[in-house]
């Protein structure tokens, strides 16, 4: 086996995707660690899926360094990929065959023994809890179900590295929830990780280190909650309050106010203490007659943070700056 | 002009095969036959005894002698070829087309140690086979209506394993740029019921006006008649030689192609 300094086992360098005249992903530079979770973060078509089918070899490199287990992908891509597991965004089980038959007709591309194969499809039928389902047929199955043999299906080669596309886009919030405590499963176990999605939630809950994508860059990278801390702070202030005032109900608080930013209707504020600024806030609009006719105060998210650094909604959404 | 002449020296590059994994794709798609045949049989079977019995039997009546043969007699070899034909083209255009574009089957295979390579060649080598296994029933009940002539009958499979070869590679080009299902229906309009007409199967090309005449000889299909015809009547000259070396040459001349298509079309 074939280690690289570190122990990366992606390593992106100036690392470039172009559809024709569109640049996809533009020079980007990052290292996935063995036994990670890591997490590409941004909204729709900001370049994740593309940067996903680089690193398993679906789609060549226009240009830059990517390795994949210290190998460039370019030329040994089966190599890499007998090592990886993939799960794509659609879903491209094999519609006619039962849970057990998708699983080994996919084990014979990987080389499986039939007595192999069997064994390795028992184990992932048990580990997805699926093993009632075994003999039925993938187009009568739920789309939760479906979601979950996919990951099953990923599984089949015991990979080194497991990419998941959007593995939870379209699923409802059990089904989610089943999927995530599987994939925390597989972290522990030592599976490295790679998870492109736009759901917040789900970047906080299983990724140890994140990149923030969008328009092709990365704009951001650290922990979930390093990222949240240093852009936006603790706590969310939301104020729904008329546009006049919006300035001048935010002047002179100093260090107390991290960041706003205008939400629709709504006036956000990004602080670390945030009942205190809540109070404070509260004491100016009654002494100006300031008429405040929403305000919810929350903890901040990962969500915050990309509204702060893009001002756009990670749904794709330009909001007033 | 620089993509055209990158597609040229695509088309020159050995394909980056293993034939371990072009055996998967191909067991892959025949587990998957093993669920569906019998809703298929309808299609790419009933119909050639339909006209076996309606133009050899029927028709048949009124047409006197064919090179000195009865009509069911001209007919019916030149039927196994061209049964052959359409079950591998309709394999390899509407069904490889629902799983290269809608079930994404190629992409689940290619992100495993599989190639685009061994999946496209997987799938020309599952039309051939069911092109060899529809043409063969039928040569079954050729034979079993009395129609078999000659021991050298037994060697059917093979022009019918090169015809229906070509077939899938010509088909799979064509499902390589197709937009849409509908598309496939200019294929079968333009050139497969073409070929089904007028290549041999219903009476000879030598009736043919004299200007199109030659048509037939560019076509796969005419190739497989001259051959399996002769094989299944007892009437063999060194001709069919000839005609199997046409064969043999199509394909290596276009196997190529639809593998590097398929590649451009999918990879991006």
């Amino acid at each position: 086996m074939i280690h690289t300094a570190g122990e990366n086992v992606v390593l992106a360098r100036g690392l470039i995707k172009r559809f024709g005249d569109f640049e996809a992903v533009r020079g980007i530079n990052f290292a996935v660690r063995r036994g990670e979770c890591f997490g590409l973060l941004g909204p729709n078509g900001a370049g994740k899926t593309s940067v996903v089918r680089m690193i398993y070899g679906f789609s060549p490199v226009t240009s830059g360094r990517l390795e994949v287990f210290g190998r460039d992908i370019g030329s040994g891509a089966r190599k890499i990929k007998a090592r990886i597991g993939v799960v794509p965004q659609e879903d491209n089980l094999d519609p006619e065959l039962s849970v057990m038959e998708n699983l080994l007709v996919y084990a014979g591309y990987f080389r499986l023994r039939k007595d192999q194969a069997l064994r390795r499809a028992a184990e992932i039928l048990d580990f997805m809890e699926l093993a009632e389902r075994s003999e039925e047929v993938v187009n009568n199955l739920s789309g939760g179900l479906r979601r979950r043999l996919t990951i099953g299906r990923a599984l089949v080669n015991r990979p080194e590295l497991l990419i998941l596309d959007e593995p939870t886009t379209g699923l409802d919030p059990y089904a989610r929830h089943l999927v995530w405590q599987r994939l925390r499963k597989l972290k522990e176990s030592g599976t490295t990780m790679i998870l492109t999605t736009h759901y917040l939630e789900e970047a906080s809950q299983i990724c140890d280190r994140l990149i923030i994508i969008h328009r092709g860059e990365i704009i951001e990278e650290g922990t979930p909650r390093d990222l949240v801390d240093r852009h936006v702070g603790k706590d969310a202030l939301e104020l729904g309050v008329d546009p006049v005032w919006r300035d001048s109900l935010a002047e002179g608080y100093g260090d107390l106010i991290k960041a706003r930013q205008t939400l629709g209707d709504d006036l956000v504020f990004f602080s670390d203490y945030g009942k205190d600024l809540a109070e404070k806030i509260s004491e100016r609009a009654l002494r100006q007659g300031v008429s405040i006719y929403y305000r919810r105060l929350r903890p901040t998210n990962l969500e915050d943070v990309f509204l702060k650094l893009t001002g756009e909604s990670l749904e794709g959404g330009r909001v007033n700056k | 002009m620089a993509s055209k002449n990158e597609f040229f020296r695509e088309l020159l590059t050995p394909p980056d095969l293993s034939w371990h994994l072009v055996l998967r794709v191909f067991h892959r798609n025949l587990v998957v036959f093993g669920k569906t045949w019998k809703a298929n049989i309808m299609f790419n079977f009933v119909e050639p005894v339909l006209y076996l019995w309606a133009l050899g039997f029927g028709l048949g009546i009124y047409v006197t002698r064919i090179n000195g043969l009865a009509y069911i007699e001209f007919l019916a070899p030149a039927l196994i070829a061209s049964s052959s034909m359409f079950s591998t083209t309709y394999e390899m255009t509407y069904d490889s087309f629902a799983r290269m574009a809608y079930k994404k089957t190629f992409h689940g295979m290619v992100a495993t140690p599989v190639s685009m390579d061994d999946v496209v060649t997987g799938e020309i080598l599952y039309g051939t086979f069911k092109g060899v296994l529809y043409g063969t029933v039928f040569f079954a009940v050729v034979a079993a209506f009395g129609l078999v002539k000659s021991p050298w009958a037994l060697l059917v499979p093979l022009p019918l394993a090169l015809m229906a070869m070509s077939f899938s590679i010509l088909s799979m080009i064509w499902t390589s740029i197709a937009p849409n299902y509908d598309s496939f229906g200019y294929f079968f309009t333009l050139f497969i019921s073409p070929m089904f007409l007028f290549a041999g199967v219903f009476f000879p090309v030598e009736n043919l006006p004299p200007g199109v005449r030659v048509l037939p000889w560019f076509t796969p299909l005419y190739h497989a008649v001259e051959v399996i015809r002769p094989l299944v009547l007892g009437q063999v000259t060194r001709s069919v030689l000839a005609d199997l070396a046409w064969l043999a040459v199509f394909v290596l001349v276009t196997i190529r192609f639809p593998m590097v298509m398929v590649k451009k079309r999918l990879i991006q």
